[in-house]
């Protein structure tokens, strides 16, 4: 990919956005009847289906049910049609055996699991269409369908990516940024309470970036934040008119 | 603010397949103008004039420029010029170029970067209003036309309210016509210049393609190249190879081609074989049947000068009949080009053919590259050109054309003064030279500099030591310093502080780009071409002395017999204490009354540097004589000074051990942490072969010449002595030199490691990092030895290994011509100093050719060849030449070997571009050949004027700036 200009000199990346700039992000929870929490949610190109079951009793082997807590299953899987070149498998590789432990760590830290010991709550991410960002649009459409179902949860759990680029830090980076070879921080972060539940680097990044780029990512999940927050709020208030009317006839 | 458009592409990577991406149209995209009437958020950045002054007869308003892609790339010398003020530079533009023309988009960035150009570049692929949508069935180049089109649309009617027009500067006829159509001004770039008071400019427009045809009645020479998509479908198929073209020094009609992948150059013959390729260019070569190969004809030709145009044209269908009465041993590969991959093309400097038609705009062009073909070039300035030097760049080479075509670019001078010809020896040799543009000096360090707080936490305060510099007199540029004390322990400390360039240089910015382009500095013989600003090299840097300044500090912990103990690598404050020159340093070391720490801390350098030298030859390091010639001239007098041996006193070699030990200590750090990229030097071992020459001449002395191992060279050199002919031993040594190979930059994952040896310093691993100001090699082992101490982050480029490796490509071809351009300045002064005199000289006898003697001149240092012959015979007539003994003989004399001679030095001027210095044998007396002496020829002549005639001598008085480069 020789001669790409990943931020031109008049600050704009490939794509026409800013450094500081998201894409665009669009969602719509409640797609499924048949699971209990569901959710759709696009970043750009990046389109995932998130679907929760449970909690419910432990399915399979008893032995795995924790006494004092929930257990959380996740499920991460790509469409074959997702990507550019067909994929063979589904899920069960190894970057998605990485990828559903990677969401099961998310979710532990965020659902109040001690309310259901013995229980299982079972996470299922697809993703559709595959843009960059994976893992981030999975941790957002997740946590969507968590609410969707009901699932008490410390705060919304929202990821985004970033990285550093001719000494400006960019945040959510599509598959044309990823694939560039420079180093991808990804972290997911409870955005009211600022902790951070999930990090992880790529390649090889400087300390004396880390932090900077550590603060925008930081940023942009705020930003990911207010956007997914403003519209389930929205609707939520929607939905209590309707109720209002439905009450009072 | 977002809008989202997603656009789908196809491109073929072996197949096609379907790319998807996003793509945001903004309506925030500022037009750049400061007459702008609309509430543009500009950020402060608005380059276009508010009243842009108009200097074109047909527009008359005020206005803004639009070029489209193929001006930009065709004509950059025109926008170059500083009367060309107001052009918006659309995005898809400066894309495109980016594409087609590495140079080329680096000389628009720089014009861009310039402030009183006044250019701008308009982001119109990213702005909602101007972002036009591929229609179906409409090609890429349509798209791109209307795009430019839409831009310019809305420029207009953005700039409505104001004075200002918009005009589209296009060479396509159609994309004009739809933009009339359109209502928009587009004129081409013919029109236009023309249009303007400046006259001169027209000279530089390139021209057009078409423009030959009337002339030749449309006669075709050539055969059609072949499109890029046949050229990779027969590559693929191996009907054709891909290589590039070097064409025969000697002889311009016969060329060599390297094949990637192949030992053997494939050769290729005659105007018509050749195809219009010019020197370097990357072509596709079909394979000729074996019947039809040929080989190189011994034949020198080189296009005459004198020859009237049309002779020459006629001449060329002759030209390309070869007599294929080839033996078939002698036969080569022979191809043909069918096509032509990449040009690479460049500016060429030369002269003009004199025209007999004075009036004539048509001129023809001989380049000073003989390997260049003439060029057809059309200016009104024939008159005043004829007696310069001037720069030519070639646009095309049509079918019928003999000629490639081209256009003036820029007059140099006087063919003969002296700038000017430095300044051809530069363009020759492609040394960037040119002033830092903007674009690089915004990457320097604001003034006044400061050393901030965080600075100093980030960094070990060495203030406190007794660091000085030891360079030789009027160096300005000191990349480093040197301390050593002695520890509690015993044992000394020893420091060796280098310049720390990468602080200031940061990776990937427009400063570090020119730098690792430039590569090195280039040090002629009366100027200094500076790889960095001249606020770095010579001040910010600089270690110079009484300054804080900061540094990359090597510090070891050496034992009395020199062992080392530790070694720490650390960034670091310093502040020198003195700069000093060697003898100064030497005069301190020397004086039994100096006690003080710093005169102490250079004993103990120049104690321990002595056992590490020690220790280096008994491993085998070589110490060899070069031959490079360093014209010192009297200031007073202009006459030079002797040169033979510059005397080398202990500090010399005291500061270049510690060099040598800090590059070694360097190339293992960086090695053990980056066995993949790390950049190092070699030397390797000469094929033993190669020494053959040097056995035999010192056989001929009675000496023998081990050559099994370096040490053995060293030592057998050391002994090969005759106390008579005090030159035998450097001369040896020259020759030496000779049989070497190059030290070359190399990414330590392209090697194996037992490839990594330097064989003249006899150590297993070599890197260069003590002199930054001056190579840029050096930087990059700063940054990685940064890395490695976590001082500096890492970069993408530089974990690469192919990356480092096409840097050290570059880096090698840079420091060969730096060394040819050296050279070169050197037989300019040498050509200038003689130009108006001519000296007998001693000699001595370095090679024995077949047609000729190489001397060495030890009192100027130079080397010049006599001819044995007259000019195009193969051998002489007088001449015998004895191929076992190396020896010619002529009567009763016999030349050999170190033999010491009398010359007779002149200039031979019979080739104004190439001047030669010419030797002629005084003693011993050869009749019929070797020439009376100068004394003679002065006794002889009766009443004649005094021997000091040559006063006005054209050599500046100045010596040369630098020091003794350190060249390992």
């Amino acid at each position: 990919m020789a001669g790409m200009e990943l931020l031109s000199d008049q600050g704009f990346r490939m794509d026409g956005r800013k450094p500081n700039e998201l894409r665009r992000i669009r969602f719509k929870k409640g797609v499924f009847r048949q699971a209990d929490g569901s959710a759709y949610l696009e970043q750009g190109n990046t389109k995932v289906l998130a679907a929760v079951y449970g909690p419910h009793e432990i399915r399979g082997s008893r032995g795995k049910a924790l006494h004092d807590k929930l257990l959380i299953n996740c499920q991460y899987s790509m469409a074959t049609f997702s990507t550019q070149d067909r994929k063979r498998r589904p899920r069960g590789d190894r970057k998605a055996q990485e990828m559903t432990s990677h969401l099961k760590q998310t979710f532990d830290a965020v659902v109040l699991t001690e309310l259901y010991p013995k229980v299982q709550l079972d996470i299922f991410v697809e993703v559709l269409q595959s843009d960059g960002g994976n893992y981030c649009a999975s941790v957002n459409a997740a946590t969507l369908a968590l609410m969707d179902a009901g699932i008490p949860m410390k705060d919304y759990v929202i990821a985004c990516s970033g990285s550093h680029m001719r000494d400006t830090p960019i945040v959510d980076m599509n598959h044309l940024e990823e694939s560039s070879g420079g180093a991808e921080v990804i972290m997911a972060i409870l955005p009211r309470c600022d902790q951070i539940v999930f990090l992880e680097m790529n390649s090889r990044l400087h300390e004396d970036h880390l932090s900077g780029v550590m603060d925008h990512v930081m940023v942009g999940c705020k930003d990911i934040f207010n956007i997914l927050n403003q519209q389930v709020q929205d609707e939520l208030c929607q939905k209590t008119e309707l109720d209002k009317i439905v009450t009072t006839g | 603010m977002l809008t989202n458009k997603v656009f789908i592409k196809k491109t073929k990577m072996g197949g096609v397949m379907k790319i998807v991406r996003e793509h945001y149209l903004r309506d925030d995209i500022n037009c750049g103008s400061q007459a702008c009437t609309h509430n543009c958020d500009s950020d402060g950045k608005e380059p276009l004039e508010e009243i842009p002054i108009s200097d074109s007869k047909l527009v008359m308003k005020p206005h803004y420029l639009v070029p489209d892609t193929n001006v930009v790339l065709h004509q950059i010398d025109i926008l170059e010029d500083p009367s060309i003020k107001n052009v918006i530079i659309l995005q898809i533009v400066l894309d495109e170029i980016r594409h087609r023309s590495a140079p080329i988009y680096k000389r628009v960035k720089d014009i861009l970067a310039s402030s009183h150009k006044h250019f701008y570049t308009y982001c119109n692929e990213f702005n909602m209003h101007t972002y036009a949508e591929r229609q179906p069935g409409e090609s890429a180049n349509d798209r791109n036309d209307r795009a430019i089109r839409k831009a310019v649309a809305w420029y207009a009617d953005h700039l409505k309210d104001t004075e200002i027009e918009v005009v589209l500067i296009t060479n396509d006829a159609g994309n004009r016509k739809q933009s009339v159509l359109d209502g928009l001004k587009a004129y081409t770039i013919h029109e236009y210049v023309r249009s303007l008071s400046n006259m001169s400019l027209i000279d530089r427009l390139a021209n057009p393609l078409n423009q030959m045809n009337q002339d030749n009645n449309g006669k075709v020479l050539f055969a059609e190249h072949l499109g890029l998509a046949e050229i990779q479908k027969g590559i693929r198929a191996g009907r054709f190879l891909q290589g590039t073209l070097l064409i025969s020094r000697e002889n311009y009609l016969e060329a060599f081609v390297s094949v990637k992948d192949q030992e053997k150059m494939i050769f290729v013959q005659g105007l018509q074989n050749l195809n219009r390729a010019v020197n370097d260019d990357n072509v596709a070569l079909e394979m000729l049947p074996d019947s039809e190969w040929s080989c190189p004809s011994s034949m020198v030709l080189a296009e005459d000068e004198g020859k009237d145009e049309e002779d020459e044209e006629n001449r060329a269908l002759n030209e390309t009949v070869v007599d294929n009465k080839v033996p078939k041993e002698l036969r080569q590969p022979t191809a043909r080009i069918v096509g032509i991959i990449k040009r690479n093309w460049r500016q060429y400097c030369g002269i003009l053919q004199p025209s007999i038609i004075k009036e004539r705009t048509r001129h023809l062009f001989i380049p000073a590259e003989k390997r260049i073909p003439k060029i057809r070039i059309e200016t009104r300035q024939a008159q005043t050109l004829a007696s310069k030097r001037i720069i030519v760049a070639i646009d095309s080479w049509p079918r019928n054309s003999r000629y490639p075509l081209g256009h003036f670019v820029r007059c140099l001078g006087e063919i003969g003064d002296k700038d000017t010809e430095n300044e051809v020896l530069l363009l020759e040799h492609d040394v960037p030279h040119q002033n830092f543009s903007e674009a690089v000096l915004s990457f320097l360090p604001k003034m006044p500099w400061t050393i901030t707080e965080d600075d100093v936490k980030r960094r070990r305060d060495l203030r406190h030591l007794d660091i000085c510099s030891v360079d030789p007199p009027g160096c300005t540029d000191i990349d480093d310093a040197l301390h050593c004390r002695e520890l509690d322990n015993g044992n000394y400390e020893v420091g060796v502080h280098i310049a720390d360039v990468s602080h200031f240089i940061r990776p990937g910015n427009a400063l570090d780009q020119e730098a690792a382009n430039r590569g090195t500095t280039v040090y002629l013989t009366d100027k200094r071409i500076d790889m960095v600003p001249d606020l770095l090299s010579s001040n910010l840097c600089s270690l110079r002395s009484k300054v804080y300044r900061f540094a990359f500090s090597v510090l070891w912990e050496i034992t009395p017999t020199a062992d080392i103990v530790k070694t720490d690598f650390t960034k670091s404050i310093i502040d020198s204490k003195a700069s000093l020159t060697y003898a100064e340093a030497q005069l301190k070391i020397d004086d039994p009354n100096a006690h003080d720490n710093l005169t102490k801390s250079l004993r103990g350098l120049n104690k321990l540097a002595k056992i590490l030298k020690k220790k280096r030859l008994d491993n085998g390091a070589l110490s060899l004589a070069s031959t490079e010639v360093r014209f010192y001239v009297d200031s007073e007098t202009n006459d030079p000074i002797d040169v033979k041996t510059k005397e080398l006193m202990d500090t010399n070699s005291m500061v270049e051990e510690f060099m040598l030990l800090a590059n070694i200590s360097v190339a293992e750090k960086i090695l053990y942490e980056f066995p993949d990229n790390a950049l190092l030097r070699r030397h390797p071992a000469p094929p033993p072969s190669n020494f053959d020459p040097l056995i035999k001449a010192a056989q001929s002395k009675g000496f023998t010449i081990d050559v099994s191992s370096g040490k053995a060279l060293a030592d057998s050199l050391d002994q090969a002595v005759v106390p008579e002919n005090p030159y035998f031993n450097t001369m040896l040594r020259i020759m030496t030199t000779r049989c070497m190979m190059q030290a070359v930059y190399f990414s330590s994952g392209m090697l194996q490691p037992q490839d990594y040896l330097h064989y003249g310093l006899a150590t297993p691993i070599y890197t260069h990092f003590t002199s930054p100001i001056r190579r840029y090699s050096d930087i990059i082992a700063h940054r990685l030895l940064a890395v490695c101490i976590g001082a500096d982050a890492s970069y993408p480029e530089l974990l690469d290994k192919s990356k480092i490796q096409s840097l050290c490509n570059n880096l090698n071809f840079r420091h060969k011509m730096a060394q040819y351009a050296g050279r070169a300045s050197v037989n300019l002064h040498t050509h200038l100093f003689f130009k108006k005199r001519i000296q007998d000289e001693e000699g001595h006898v370095l090679f024995v050719r077949k047609n000729a003697l190489q001397v060495l001149i030890p009192k100027y240092g130079l080397e010049g060849t006599v001819f044995l012959n007259d000019d195009g015979q193969k051998s002489s007539s007088i001449f015998v030449y004895d191929e076992e003994n190396n020896t010619q003989t002529a009567g009763d004399v016999t030349i050999h070997v170190f033999d010491p001679l009398i010359v007779q030095l002149s200039i031979d001027r019979s080739n104004v571009q190439h001047m030669k210095l010419s030797l002629k044998l005084v003693k011993p007396m050869i009749p019929g050949f070797s020439v009376q002496s100068v004394r003679e020829v002065q006794a002889n002549a009766t009443g004649s004027q005094s021997k000091t005639s040559t006063t006005d001598l054209p050599i500046s008085g100045k010596p040369p700036q630098k020091k003794k480069k350190r060249t390992h």
